[in-house]
């Protein structure tokens, strides 16, 4: 998948787990959850979400890495992720 | 014949109103069953009813406010003949426009209100057609819609502010009417923070738990040790549960809060309790509670830690006597085995009426929790 792709995948899954969330103002490069207002329960949606939109199962340990849209894409990328 | 009433969804419920009947007279009913959706301040409930029986006749029309226990319906029993001479006139008169049967978050319902959108309008593509935010924000920039738009109206009432009126008056109640006490305790959060990550390591992505499933679970368990932190207050007496309706309170993003429970926690596992949770916090968020999981709660837990908070200060929802609060789980420095460590940290407290316990109860409550949570495995 292209980076593009893989960013429009974590939009789709963010929008999964915050639907009423304007991500168009989203800053790729500062943690989403703050942006947000994700919990731990929502950021765990979100990863389920990632898991069922490309096939990734991130780790409870690197959940570290998945703070920013821009780290998330890499991560994926970094991991082989699918549609 | 039986009579269908409108619930109390909770303390700061004074009426609803009727948005969709779910079965016709003549239906057959059976207890549980979705009969009706209600519009409150907390979005719409779905209401069951409670007694099995044959929808007799349906007493009020969609688009009606009816008070809380006003008259909505009569169910005919099993076995029961029809009636002779006609039923009674209906409790409530009907609004003149009645209203579509329509889901939405509190934060499309705000910004469709100062946008003057007409949410009926307005495609949902939320869990169960639910309209978001991002519908409404769709519609306000989509194609004019094809009919004129109507005569303006009286301003509609602001669902936030409604929210928050609502929840005010519930807690002025609590501060008026209940004799608050409070404590808090620091617990060494170690062991179950090693415990979940050994299970996490084991467990798909889809059943992974979080904190507060095992801090709810500890809950639930210490409340067997103190039962009278579970119950209710009305009538001037206090009624202990049998069973443990765990309330959990959710916030809304965009504000706003509401604390549904989770029915019989007590005898949910821990990885019940999780998914259970995970459940109701998505329902809350779209607007797809049923009428038994609001108003029904024996014990709520607030878990305010997740958004960083040290210690909570709860105020007990009424009729409830206790109301248990969870901080952020934090690194802190902790003397283990006379060496000082950093050890993950959380303090749990706990708001009791003295009406029903004191602080001796209520410290016992907390020591059970703590040690509760020094052995996870065994929750």
């Amino acid at each position: 998948m292209t980076s593009q792709e893989l960013d429009q995948s974590v939009r789709a899954a963010l929008s999964d787990v915050a639907p009423e969330a304007d991500l168009s103002t989203l800053k790729a490069s500062v943690a989403f959850r703050d942006q947000l207002d994700l919990d731990s329960m929502d950021f765990l949606r979100f990863v389920v979400a990632l898991n069922q939109r490309l096939g990734v199962e991130v780790p409870e340990s690197d959940y570290a890495r998945l703070t920013t849209l821009d780290a998330c894409v890499t991560y994926l990328a970094d991991h082989g992720a699918h549609p | 014949m039986a009579e269908f009433r409108m619930p109390s969804l909770g303390a700061d419920m004074e009426s609803g109103t009727l948005v969709e009947w779910k079965v016709k007279p003549g239906d057959r009913v059976k207890r549980g069953d979705l009969i009706a959706t209600v519009e409150t301040v907390k979005g719409a409930i779905d209401v069951e009813v409670f007694q099995a029986g044959v929808i007799e006749k349906l007493l009020v029309e969609p688009g009606a406010v009816v008070p809380v226990n006003g008259l909505m319906a009569l169910l005919r029993g099993e076995g029961e003949p029809e009636p002779v001479s006609p039923p009674p006139a209906p409790a409530a008169p009907a609004a003149a426009e009645p209203v579509r049967h329509l889901r939405a978050s509190p934060a499309a319902k705000r910004m469709a209100s100062e946008l003057g959108i007409d949410l009926g309008q307005v495609h949902g593509s939320g869990p169960n057609g639910a309209i978001t935010l991002g519908d409404v924000q769709a519609a306000a920039v989509g194609a004019p819609p094809a009919v004129p738009p109507p005569a303006p109206r009286p301003r509609p009432v602001d669902a936030a502010a409604a929210m928050r009126g609502a929840i005010a008056a519930a807690m002025s109640r609590s501060k008026r009417e209940i004799p608050h006490y409070y404590l808090a305790t620091d617990v060494d959060f170690g062991r179950a923070q090693s415990w979940l990550e050994q299970q996490n390591v084991k467990r798909p992505v889809t059943d992974r738990l979080l904190p507060v499933a095992l801090l709810l679970r500890a809950t639930v368990v210490a409340l067997a040790e103190v039962p009278e932190l579970n119950g209710t207050f009305t009538d001037g007496a206090f009624h202990q549960s049998q069973t443990v309706n765990l309330g959990v309170a959710i916030n809304l993003r965009g504000g706003g809060l509401i604390a549904p429970a989770i029915l019989e926690a007590q005898r949910l596992t821990v990885s019940e309790l999780m998914a259970r949770l995970m459940d109701l916090v998505a329902r809350t968020r779209s607007s797809a509670l049923r009428s038994s999981e609001l108003g029904s709660g024996t014990l709520t837990v607030s878990n305010l830690g997740d958004q960083g908070v040290g210690l909570v200060f709860p105020v007990i929802q009424p009729p409830q006597v206790a109301m248990v609060g969870f901080g952020r789980i934090t690194h802190r420095p902790w003397v283990l085995d006379g060496h000082v460590e950093p050890r993950p940290v959380v303090t749990a407290s706990l708001a009791g009426d003295h009406r029903v316990s004191d602080g001796h109860r209520g410290g016992r409550f907390l020591a059970a929790i703590e040690k509760l949570l020094l052995e996870p495995e065994k929750l």
